[in-house]
């Protein structure tokens, strides 16, 4: 910190202040942001007078000898966020200055905005640091950010997991990786983000769409996931983590290394691999559900006070297996599948990943740089590039075995300008434009009609938002953003469905061409979308505060709701997308109550989801095709309504217990149809125990239990279907959820070694500490199989 | 200052590159599916007569339902030879997946399931490499006269041997029930 100063120092003497007939002075107190306690200690550097002032014990300070004219301050406290305020002077003022109190960002404003400092100040946010997610590693985001109240994943067996916030996910929830909007085919259920968990330091969730200055479209919510900055000093630094787990006999581990100098300079490489056989149930094995990751990750960049400059690079690779039972060609196989109690393929342990699985390989190229200006306020400016390859291989035969029957490359490029400006203490404004352009190549080579067509997708993002603190207690929040996207697509459709949705009526000008019973037509699809957001923070006193957060959120439709147009065998369905959807608008309100003292921690969190044109799908007819017979499920356009509420608590019993509690409900309405919505999270409550020693090494002891309730609301797609073996009419039970589950988990850690130079900690758990035998209402596979069973996990931690 | 020039030569460099992105793309090339199964022909024959069972869906997994023709009646106390072909005639000339299933023998099996009344008994005239059922080839012999559902149902990497669909696992390929009369 000293260094910084010394070089922030340096850096300012080169500017010259002008002395004339100055007799203003500046006086005020510093405070902490979040609770108003004065700052003791806190320096105040005047730029140009190069005149540095201590505040006193009670956070006062008096600057005397101001000239008439604009001044540059930068205040910093050990503990706070360094902030710069440009202040004009023309008489003797008072004024209070607030700092955000975070001692482990300290460097944060060196590289960030203050967006990235608090990405919304009204809307609730929650936070997984760094040392959860190191006792994570290995696991999936989505199950990770499942530890947060209203937080749920919706999974494809144990390995594709995607986050769900507040009973929505895919194209509904926004993921910002390093500053970059990840375009990775988010839109499917059964993709998964394409993230290294490993990597991260910081995960933030947002639930609503308030985070603006991201994207307008978020309309379920925001996750934020982030590596921190480095400090300007001379230093090289590091860890390894490796972490063991019986369940799937798998090994994981992530490496870093990262060298700082005191210049501002600094590099970072980092690594992550990861191998998972076969994973099991309680009672048996889950054939082909392994799992194999690879990334790479690197940073080299330059942090000065005024200027910043980074290069970024990472490489993602996952290779994941899908249930082998799981694949079902039919209906018939389906029922023959869901009646049975056990999958009716189970193999021999093994690390292989067969057919069916999913190849991803994800790669960013990111180049950011800042600027800023003493009147104007921050500059900065993105470049991102980031290149997606999907493929999913299906069990096939004769020469396609080892072709993939989906093969998807996405290209993002986008461009990104942002403008922080403090207006005066008390009114900041953020604005910025986003640009960008996408291509999405599906290969013909797979010898499988394209899931998602060929296309060229524009988009222009324009933003602005601003903070006001009215006063100590008092914040008001106002952002407006609009966005333009323009999608020029090419798609062969199958003439006869073509024709059976009087397309050839509607859009006859859009065919160019008909080839052996396909229709190919190029359409421009244009959305303009409008979002807006309005919250409040008020601080009722030390201990009480409260937010009220509403926005307004639209989603263009993705491409799958769109064009798709074919069966999928994951779920022996075929699905039809429709092109005349238009943009699904949501309006979310949300209340926040927060209650802190020593001993409580309390958040209860009830919002309201409105969604106008709200895309969903849904099963509307049996269709037979010389496979059998499928359940053809259509995309629909409806108004739904999603009501919950999340409550977070923790209670510190005395010096080493405390108990944490978090409880999530909600309920979701399609309002047209007067039905609940499929696949809503059902009700959940988690109670953790925790024992922790900070004398005694450290040590922590933790029970925590998992109760998840049975949804008792869902919409009924069942379908009768006439099974020639039996030459009966049986049903096809896709609808029922499964019961009510009780779950416990054990961790435990132990800080073997802490010095100055290096660290070694070690941990236990057991995951299903009962091996209880479960089946999970939001995973897409809970009809062939169960869901895992106990593991045990044993990690080490070494950093230097 | 250096950095705002930096910055500048920053933004026309990518500038650039974003527009050289085209517009005008060619038309994507047609994507025939390579290996679904658009008809599936059973030809019984006993002397001089022969009888043919056809289902031909040329839409695969469209709308249009599967287009099912019987030639004619089958003659009670007889016994026909079978022989099925699947076919994929979204491509010219159509592909025979007969001559997949085959050559991936193991991994494949018929299987015949009458119901409704049909009096008729089925019996596997071909076998993989291992001996096992493949049933490309069958006969079938007719009982009383009367009629009913006869159901093909093609197996993907079933279990093998089995003692018939109850058993057999994998995963369907296809599935095809013809209305039946016997004389």
């Amino acid at each position: 910190m000293f260094r910084f100063f010394l070089i922030v120092i340096t850096l300012l003497n080169f500017l010259n202040s002008h002395s004339q007939n100055c007799n203003n002075e500046f006086s005020g107190r510093v405070i902490d942001l979040h609770d108003g306690r004065v700052l003791i200690g806190a320096i105040i550097f005047i730029e140009g007078l190069n005149e540095q002032i201590i505040t006193d014990s009670n956070g006062a300070f008096s600057i005397s000898n101001l000239c008439n004219k604009s001044y540059v301050f930068e205040i910093s406290h050990p503990q706070c966020k360094t902030k710069i305020e440009t202040i004009r002077v023309s008489e003797n003022i008072n004024r209070t200055l607030r700092l955000e109190h975070h001692i482990e960002e300290l460097n944060e404003i060196i590289v960030y905005g203050s967006s990235y400092i608090e990405k919304s100040k009204t809307l609730t946010e929650n936070i997984i640091s760094s040392e959860v997610l190191e006792k994570s590693i290995g696991s999936p985001l989505g199950d990770i950010l499942a530890n947060l109240s209203g937080v749920s994943s919706f999974k494809t067996g144990n390995s594709v997991v995607k986050p769900v916030i507040n009973g929505l996910h895919s194209s509904r929830v926004v993921i910002i990786n390093n500053g970059v909007r990840m375009e990775d085919q988010e839109w499917g259920e059964e993709h998964s983000p394409n993230i290294d968990v490993n990597s991260l330091d910081k995960i933030t969730l947002i639930k609503g769409a308030g985070a603006l200055q991201y994207s307008g479209n978020a309309i379920g919510g925001v996750i934020i996931a982030e590596t921190s900055n480095f400090q300007i000093k001379d230093s090289l630094y590091g860890k390894i983590l490796i972490k063991g787990e019986t369940n799937g006999r798998g090994l994981t581990t992530t490496s870093n290394l990262i060298r700082t100098k005191s210049n501002g300079l600094y590099s970072s490489v980092q690594f992550t691999f990861k191998r998972f056989g076969d994973f099991e149930s309680p009672n048996y094995l889950l054939s082909n559900s392994g799992a194999k990751e690879q990334n790479a990750s690197f940073r080299l960049g330059l942090n000065r006070f005024k200027y910043g400059l980074e290069l970024y690079y990472s490489i993602f690779n996952n290779e994941l297996g899908i249930l082998r039972s799981s694949h079902v060609h039919s209906s018939l196989d389906q029922i023959r599948s869901i009646n049975s109690e056990i999958p009716l393929k189970i193999n021999d342990f093994s690390y292989k990943i067969n057919p069916p699985k999913q190849d991803l390989n994800h790669q960013i190229f990111r180049l950011k740089g800042f600027n800023r200006f003493e009147l104007l306020g921050k500059l900065s400016f993105q470049y991102d590039y980031q290149q997606n390859n999907r493929l999913e291989f299906d069990i096939r035969i004769g020469d396609d075995k080892y072709k993939p029957s989906i093969d998807l490359e996405l290209k993002t490029h986008s461009i990104k300008v942002d403008l922080d400006s403090q207006l005066s203490n008390l009114l900041n404004i953020k604005s910025g434009v986003t640009g960008r352009y996408q291509n999405n190549f599906p290969d013909p080579e797979t010898g499988v009609r394209r899931i998602i067509p060929d296309y060229n997708k524009y988009d222009l993002g324009i933003y602005s938002i601003l903070d006001f603190q009215i006063n100590d207690m008092f914040l008001l929040e106002l952002g407006g953003r609009f966005d333009y996207s323009s999608m020029s697509v090419s798609k062969y459709y199958r003439t006869s469905f073509w024709r059976s949705r009087n397309y050839q009526d509607l859009f006859s000008d859009l065919i160019i061409n008909e080839i052996s019973s396909q229709t190919l037509i190029k359409t421009k699809l244009i959305f303009k979308n409008y979002s807006t957001t309005f919250g409040s923070r008020y601080n009722l006193d030390d201990n009480h505060s409260i937010n009220f957060n509403y926005s307004i959120a639209s989603r263009m439709p993705n491409p799958s709701e769109l064009f798709s147009e074919g069966l999928h065998h994951s779920s022996a369905r075929i699905e039809l997308g429709d092109l005349r959807f238009n943009s699904e608008v949501g309006q979310k309100i949300v209340f926040n109550y927060i209650f802190q003292n020593k001993n409580i921690n309390l958040s209860v969190n009830p919002y309201l989801n409105l969604i106008n044109d709200f895309i969903l799908i849904e099963p509307t007819q049996i269709q037979s095709s010389l496979r059998g017979v499928f359940q053809v499920w259509e995309y629909r356009q409806t108004n739904a309504q999603i009501l919950g509420l999340d409550i977070d608590a923790s209670l510190v019993l005395n010096k080493n217990f405390y108990l944490n509690n978090q409880f999530s409900i909600l309920k979701g309405r399609d309002l047209l149809r007067n039905e609940p919505l499929i696949s809503m999270p059902p009700v959940n409550l988690n109670n953790e125990i925790v024992y922790q020693n900070q004398k005694t090494n450290n040590v922590i002891f933790s029970l925590k239990s998992e109760y998840v309730f049975r949804q008792n609301e869902y919409p009924d797609n069942n379908f009768e279907l006439f099974v020639p073996l039996s030459q009966t009419t049986e049903t096809v039970d896709v609808s029922s959820p499964p019961n009510a589950y009780h779950l416990f988990n054990f961790n435990s850690s132990l800080d073997i070694i802490t010095n100055k130079n290096y660290s070694f900690s070690l941990s236990f758990s057991i995951r299903n500490l009962f091996n209880k035998e479960y089946r999970n209402y939001l995973n897409r596979l809970r009809y062939y199989a169960h869901d895992l069973g106990r593991s045990f996990i044993f990690g080490a931690n070494y950093k230097f | 200052m250096k950095t705002n020039k930096f910055q500048l030569t920053l933004f026309a460099i990518i500038f650039t590159f974003i527009s050289c992105s085209k517009d005008d793309d060619p038309a994507p090339e047609v994507v025939n599916e390579e290996e679904v199964i658009t008809t599936l022909e059973v030809t019984l024959t006993s002397g001089s007569s022969t009888i043919i069972m056809k289902t031909q869906d040329l839409d695969g997994d469209g709308p249009n339902p599967p287009v099912v023709t019987v030639s004619g009646n089958l003659t009670s106390g007889i016994v026909y030879d079978g022989a099925i072909k699947v076919l994929n005639e979204l491509e010219t000339p159509a592909e025979d997946i007969t001559e997949e299933v085959e050559e991936e023998s193991d991994e494949h099996q018929f299987f015949f399931t009458p119901g409704g009344g049909l009096d008729v008994t089925t019996e596997y005239s071909n076998f993989d490499s291992t001996g096992n059922n493949l049933g490309t080839q069958f006969k079938l012999t007719t009982g009383s006269a009367s009629s009913g559902r006869l159901t093909f149902t093609l197996r993907h990497e079933p279990t093998k041997p089995n003692s018939g669909l109850v058993d057999a696992g994998g995963e369907t390929d296809v599935e095809a029930t013809f209305n039946i009369t016997i004389d």
